[in-house]
């Protein structure tokens, strides 16, 4: 057992054990302390003394040890830690194994305490990654492309809000539930997408974003395991995310999903996100991820870009647009009504949305002029994207086109 | 339980000509007693507008008085309500009903320290 399968163990089991307390304790902080001096015990006893049948149960037993040792310290001074103890006391004496069959639900409070939409979306995404994927601040500062010490800031901010503030660590009710989860699945697939393709700065995929997204939808999707719309989204990250190998070039520039080697394409993760695209969509609560993963699946079935089924995907499309009309879901539609009815159809459509400040609009705009001849338009509008693109790896991409352009 | 401020904030001057005030103040009433019905009221007060606040300083002792509030600006605190609720969410219930009878205004939702709570 070396440091290292420790620390993924940790990785695993830091959300449930940070869950557990929280819950028990009220005290995110204390949680987080706690359960960090476990695993430094871990790390000295594991290698040597082997590791206990229910690691979960073993560190949330230990940081609750720690816990209750620091608040009789303190009781005698604090009427407040006394309550505390008395609530944290009643896992005492139950073996490890039985706090670990206890703690299942904890994990869904907290995600709904760290994607409460009383605090700010990057401190929603920074609470996530720290309290549920166990992520250090400065993974998660480098991830973001922050100084660390500004998200350290973020996090204390939002975690005083939680105190002093009593956010709730509790799933919402029935009423609210609908709201509250999209709020939840948007953070998820925030940090996806910031994975996938950085906003700015240099690398195209940060993987380890895009992974720790992944893990977020599983653990999301093993809660609550019948919600459509989280099956939806586990089922688009992976979809996508099967795409990862291809979708670089060996010399690390952009390749567009038609010209991807899809020998390149990870199968087991296709199979997986397929199997779950059928599985919500018979369940016939069709919600805009749900839709958006049954499109990508479309895309996976076709063993050539030649192959693909653009009149399924345009009508798939469709119901997207009935769904959830975003003008960015009607640019995406467009490409696929180029496929189905042309490029002059597409290009009307395209027109139509205000989306100037978007790359990828004039991207697409710059692609249908290409292929109706009108050159020197299209030219003009890949000037527009590059200018509006914040990605290196997408800016050389489009700068290729432009200069395969200018060859024609 | 927790003591959470509600505070009203309305544009100055005047309100517009098409407002249905008596509408608004029935339906403000009837929330109040509906807050106190859950035993969710502490308090609460309508202000007159910000133009008769006085603002008062004193600098070694001395009192300086002077006209108007305390912050610039085109909107200022209207009224507000205290409620006190088990969490967030239950003053954040409160505030949507609360937002709901002014529409378009908005409220802000803000604990108050724990000490006040007896």
């Amino acid at each position: 057992m070396s440091t290292h399968d420790i620390e993924r163990i940790f990785r695993e089991e830091y959300g449930r054990a940070v869950a557990v307390l929280v819950r028990r304790f009220s005290d995110i902080d204390l949680a987080e302390e706690a359960v960090q001096d476990a695993f430094a015990t871990a790390v000295q006893r594991w290698p040597t003394e082997g590791v206990p049948p229910s690691p979960a149960g073993w560190l949330i037993t230990t940081a609750r040890n720690r816990i209750i040792d620091r608040l009789r310290r303190e009781a005698s001074r604090d009427d407040r830690t006394q309550a505390a103890l008395h609530h944290g006391g009643s896992l005492a004496g139950l073996p490890e194994e039985a706090v670990d069959d206890e703690i299942g639900d904890e994990r869904l409070r907290l995600i709904f305490t760290c994607c409460h939409p009383a605090l700010a979306l990057n401190a929603q995404v920074a609470l996530t990654l720290r309290l549920l994927g166990g992520l250090t601040t400065e993974a998660i500062a480098r991830a973001f492309l922050v100084p660390a010490a500004t998200l350290a800031q973020r996090l204390v901010r939002a975690k005083g809000k939680i105190r002093d503030a009593r956010i709730p660590y509790r799933v919402p009710q029935a009423a609210d539930l609908p709201a509250r989860m999209r709020g939840v699945l948007a953070v998820i697939y925030l940090i996806f997408n910031e994975g996938y393709t950085a906003s700015s700065g240099d690398r195209l995929t940060r993987d380890d974003l895009c992974a720790e997204a992944i893990r977020l939808g599983r653990q999301l999707h093993e809660l609550m395991p019948g919600e459509p719309e989280v099956m939806g989204l586990l089922a688009l990250m992976l979809l996508i995310d099967a795409r990862r190998a291809a979708r670089v070039s060996a010399d690390g520039g952009l390749v567009r999903l038609a010209d991807q080697d899809r020998r390149q394409w990870n199968r087991a993760m296709i199979r997986e996100g397929q199997a779950l695209v059928r599985r919500c969509l018979a369940r016939n609560v069709p919600g805009p991820y749900q839709i958006q993963a049954a499109i990508n699946a479309v895309h996976s079935d076709a063993s050539t870009s030649a192959d693909t089924d653009w009149r399924q995907i345009l009508t798939l499309y469709n119901h997207l647009m009935a769904v959830a009309p975003t003008p960015v879901a009607a640019l995406n539609r467009a490409v696929a009504v180029a496929e189905v009815e042309g490029p002059h159809a597409a290009l009307t459509l395209v027109d139509s949305l205000d989306l100037d400040r978007y790359y990828l609009f004039h991207a697409i705009r710059a692609d249908l002029l290409r292929r109706l001849g009108r050159l020197s338009e299209a030219a003009d509008a890949y000037d527009t994207a590059i200018e509006r693109s914040e990605n290196a790896a997408e800016r050389e991409f489009l700068e290729r086109r432009l200069t395969e352009l200018r060859q024609m | 339980m927790k003591q959470y401020l509600l505070s009203i904030y309305q544009p100055d001057g005047p309100p517009p000509a098409d407002l249905d005030l008596t509408r608004i103040m029935r339906d403000v009433r009837a929330l109040r007693d509906e807050m106190k019905r859950a035993g969710a009221w502490v308090f609460s007060g309508g202000l007159h507008d910000a133009s008769t606040a006085t603002v008062v300083r004193v600098n070694h002792g001395d009192a300086l008085i002077t006209d108007g509030p305390y912050t610039e600006g085109k909107e200022h605190l209207g009224g507000f309500t205290i409620i006190k609720t088990a969490d967030l969410d239950g003053a954040l219930d409160w505030g949507r009903k609360l937002a709901t009878v002014l529409s378009p205004l908005a409220i802000e939702v803000r604990p108050f320290h724990d000490e006040t709570t007896h």
